[in-house]
Parts: C-alpha cells; sequence; structure tokens
C-alpha cells in the first residue's frame, strides 16, 4: 500500500514542505543574530589590529574611535562620500566580486593571487583626542597554501612602521599555517618597516631574523612548517603596499596630514 | 519494552558496540575535528543532537515511507536538522562554527547519522529510536573526546585552550609533537584504540576472511627419477 505513485508522491511532498519549513524558519529567525556576529567578529579584528580592542566595552562604542574612509584605487584620494555607496555598511570584499565595481588584475602584477580588486577600497583612520593621525588599518588579503587570507594591518603615522597584523578569516592548516593567529607571532609585527629608500622591503623570511642583521626590521620570523603560508603573507604585503595597493593612499595621507 | 531495554540501546553503542570502534563509523569528522577539545565537543553535541532527532522523526513516520524512496526521505530529514543545527552554531557560538566550518555541514553524510536511520529507526518505536540515536551520539563522542584530549594535550600542550604543558616555543619546557595536530594522527588513535578494545573484548575480533595455507615447498627437482 504504500508503495503506491500517489502515496509516494505525497509522503515526499508533505516530508518536504516540512522540511522546508523548518529550515527556512531557522534561517530567517537566526538571520540578525549571525549577521550581527559576522560583523561583530571583523570589527574586533579591526580593533585589535588597530590595538584598541578592550574586551569589556561594547565593540560597538569603541568602534565610533576609528574613522571609516573611501579610497579611490585609480588616484589614491581618500573621500568620504562616493557616489552612492555607504560608508559605514560599505564591504570592499563583497564589492570585490561585483562587475560593476571592480577590476581584474593583470595576472603579472597579481602576485598575491587576489585575481579582482575592488575599485573603491575602505580604510580606517584612528586618530588621537587633539584629532592627530596616529595610526592606520588597512584591509589586506592574499593566497596562502589552502585559501585566501583576509586580514587587516595597522601602520603608524609615519606611514612606514607596521603597528598591528590580524587576520579574520583564513584556511591554513590548524598547527601550522594557521598560527598566523598566534599572539606570539603577530606581535613580532610591531615595530616592523614596510618601506627601504621607497621598495618594499618586508617579508616573512625562513627561520628566525638575526637581530644584528642590518635587514631585521624588515624581517619577521617564519612560521615553522608553513614556508607557503609565510610565503603568502609576503605576497600579499608586497602586493598590497605596492602601486596596485595603498602605495598612492599613503602618500596623499602624507600630504594631507 | 522495559526499561531495561531503553537502557541497553543507550548503554550498548558506548563501548560494547561503539559505532567508531566496532562499526567504524563516522571516521572522517574524527580525524577532522578532533585537534582542538572545545571543538570537538561542539561537533559531539551536534551530531548527537542531529542523529537523535532524525531516528526520532524518521521513527514516527516510519510507517508512512515509501521503501522507494526511503533512503531520500530520511537524507531529507537528516539534512534539514543539520541545516538548522549549523544556522543555531552560526548564531550564538560564532567562534566555535567559524572554526568547524564544513564538517558541520558533513554531518549529512555521517555514516553514522544514516546508518542508525536505517538500521534502527526505520524498524522501531519513536522513543527507543530517540534513545538509540542519543546512545550513538554519545558512543561517537566519547571516543571523538578521547582522542581530542590526547591531540590536543600532547600537540598543542593545551586542554580547551588553557595551557598545561609549557611549549618550548612559549617558553617553556615542552617540545609539541605537530603530528598529533594533522589528522592522520586520529587515524593511528583510532587504530591503537580498536586495538585496545578488541583485545579486552575479544569477541569483537572479526573472523578472518581467509585462510593463509602453509607454506608449500616445491619439489625437489634434483631428486627427481628421470624417465628414460
Amino acid at each position: 500500500m504504500n508503495d503506491s505513485v500517489l502515496k509516494t508522491l505525497t509522503v515526499s511532498f508533505v516530508v518536504c514542505l516540512f522540511c522546508s519549513l523548518l529550515v527556512s524558519f531557522a534561517a530567517v529567525s537566526l538571520r540578525d543574530a549571525q549577521n550581527l556576529n559576522k560583523l561583530n567578529d571583523q570589527r574586533i579584528k579591526i580593533l585589535k589590529t588597530a590595538a584598541i580592542y578592550n574586551p569589556d566595552e561594547s565593540v560597538e562604542s569603541q568602534f565610533t574611535k576609528l574613522t571609516p574612509k573611501f579610497v579611490d584605487f585609480s588616484n589614491g584620494l581618500l573621500l568620504d562620500e562616493y557616489e552612492e555607496l555607504d560608508l559605514t555598511t560599505y564591504d570592499p570584499v563583497y564589492f570585490s566580486k561585483q562587475a560593476n565595481f571592480s577590476t581584474p588584475i593583470p595576472s603579472d602584477l597579481d602576485i598575491a593571487i587576489v585575481k579582482n580588486k575592488e575599485n573603491i577600497g575602505k580604510i580606517f583612520l584612528l586618530k588621537d583626542d587633539n584629532d592627530e593621525l596616529e595610526k592606520i588599518i588597512l584591509p589586506i588579503r592574499g593566497y596562502g597554501l589552502w585559501g585566501t587570507l583576509f586580514g587587516y594591518i595597522a601602520i603608524d603615522k609615519d606611514l612606514n612602521t607596521i603597528r598591528g597584523l590580524e587576520f579574520y578569516e583564513h584556511k591554513e592548516t590548524p598547527g601550522l599555517g594557521a598560527e598566523v593567529d598566534n599572539p606570539k607571532w603577530k606581535a613580532l609585527w610591531d615595530g616592523k618597516k614596510i618601506y627601504k629608500d621607497g621598495e618594499i622591503e618586508i617579508a616573512v623570511i625562513k627561520g628566525k631574523v638575526d637581530p644584528s642583521n642590518a635587514m631585521a626590521d624588515y624581517q619577521v620570523d617564519g612560521l615553522s612548517g608553513a614556508t607557503l603560508t609565510s610565503r603568502g603573507v609576503t605576497n600579499m604585503l608586497a602586493f598590497w603596499f605596492s602601486e596596485s595597493g595603498y602605495q598612492e593612499t599613503l602618500k596623499n595621507i602624507n600630504y594631507d596630514s | 519494552m522495559t526499561v531495561k531495554k531503553y537502557k541497553e540501546v543507550l548503554t550498548k553503542p558506548l563501548l560494547e558496540e561503539n559505532p567508531i570502534t566496532l562499526q567504524i563509523l563516522g571516521i572522517c569528522s574524527a580525524l577532522a575535528v578532533t585537534s582542538n577539545l572545545s571543538v570537538t565537543l561542539v561537533m559531539c553535541v551536534a551530531l548527537t543532537s542531529v542523529v537523535s532527532f532524525s531516528n526520532l522523526f524518521i521513527s514516527i513516520i516510519r510507517n508512512y515511507i515509501p521503501s522507494s524512496v526511503r533512503i531520500i526521505v530520511q537524507m531529507t530529514i537528516i539534512a534539514s536538522l543539520v541545516i538548522v543545527v549549523d544556522e543555531l552554531l552560526k548564531a550564538y557560538d560564532y567562534e566555535t562554527s567559524k572554526k568547524l566550518s564544513v564538517f558541520v555541514g558533513l554531518i549529512i553524510t555521517n555514516c553514522i547519522v544514516m546508518g542508525r536511520a536505517e538500521a534502527f529507526a526505520m524498524k522501531e518505536k519513536p522513543l527507543i529510536s530517540f534513545l538509540d540515536g542519543l546512545g550513538n551520539g554519545l558512543g561517537y563522542s566519547i571516543i571523538l573526546i578521547a582522542v581530542a584530549i590526547v591531540r590536543e594535550l600532547f600537540g598543542a600542550g593545551t586542554l580547551m585552550g588553557y595551557e598545561i604543558l609549557p611549549l618550548v616555543s612559549n617558553g617553556g619546557w615542552y617540545p609539541a609533537n605537530n603530528l598529533l595536530l594533522l589528522p592522520p594522527s586520529s587515524f593511528i588513535l583510532i587504530g591503537l584504540m580498536i586495538w585496545g578494545i578488541r583485545t579486552y573484548k575479544s569477541d569483537q575480533v572479526e573472523a578472518n576472511e581467509f585462510r593463509l595455507s602453509k607454506h608449500a615447498t616445491a619439489p625437489d627437482l634434483s631428486k627427481r627419477e628421470l624417465n628414460a
């Protein structure tokens, strides 16, 4: 009796209907909480990069200390408005996937395998109490071993000294490449320099940095067992601080301040 | 249907009929999510709730499922439950859900869930099916937690993120065993566990599928009589 065509169709239909109701109810009712989590997580990383994160305070109120700015990658200008984009909610990674708002990177320049770059970026400025520029937080991304690493880098007002580095999304091997999240390793970045005589010299090297080395300020210890991830981080920085990235923007900030 | 039977379906899968060590099911996630104990615990809760509730729901409608589409019906129910669990994790435990990433979704393909639905819930009443799911989920959890404790403690020197063995790289004395942080190490650990359990409970040892025959010696040609 159970195997008649009508019964089969009815049972399948009822089960599917019931299950789809369950799934859509869960998805819709939890969506707000999920989006909030995602946004919060990213904001915490930005605050951590700027080294002003305090877990006891609400993320939202701490985030007001940062001033977001649009970056026009075509000329490196900092903008407060750009067409109809909303500065508070603008997500550069999302727009890097929209054909009208992004440009494919020529493969010879694409050292970090970013593939498509958004035309308009978004960076954060941290100002002190006297409204003087203190740090700049730049979003960066690039390919590691298993996938793209997404993160933020904070640089000092001298536009050359790194103050912090955080990744908020990556797929690297736990215990090896995923050590990019190790606080000890991240602490090594504070004080490292990017440009030497206008050339990008910052690199994650193999093994430990010899402090007596003349280039020690431009080098960070490699992650042991994660050569490709280390190389990915080097490439990522080389890309985002080159002319394809924020180099022009940083020059403009120099003029402004 | 006595209390004894309920107790039996709940406790048997813990050791005697453990889904991992006896039935060798669900190995994939046992390899993937056991490098860190707190992540493992969340995975265990997720799998246990999916297998319990899928057993419950499938058992409720077992008499109406046409046998021609029964696997698809089971999969639909399991997949829906997994999506709900995934959504809940993303909403209430975002950090862990990020670490578990794709492995929550892969509960759908976990053989334990499907196996219990097909072998138990299709035949038995709802309550006992639920308990069977719970028992099997817990049996899975016991093994995963044991593997995770070994892997995290000796691989990273921590448990639940708290430092137990100070690592050399953090200025301590313990040189971390990186092999334990890689998935293949769970193969070795689970293998050792199966060996241990089967030594203790020798009735679990499977009969050999074939028998090696005695080594036969080749005939000595030098002594062969030559035929004229």
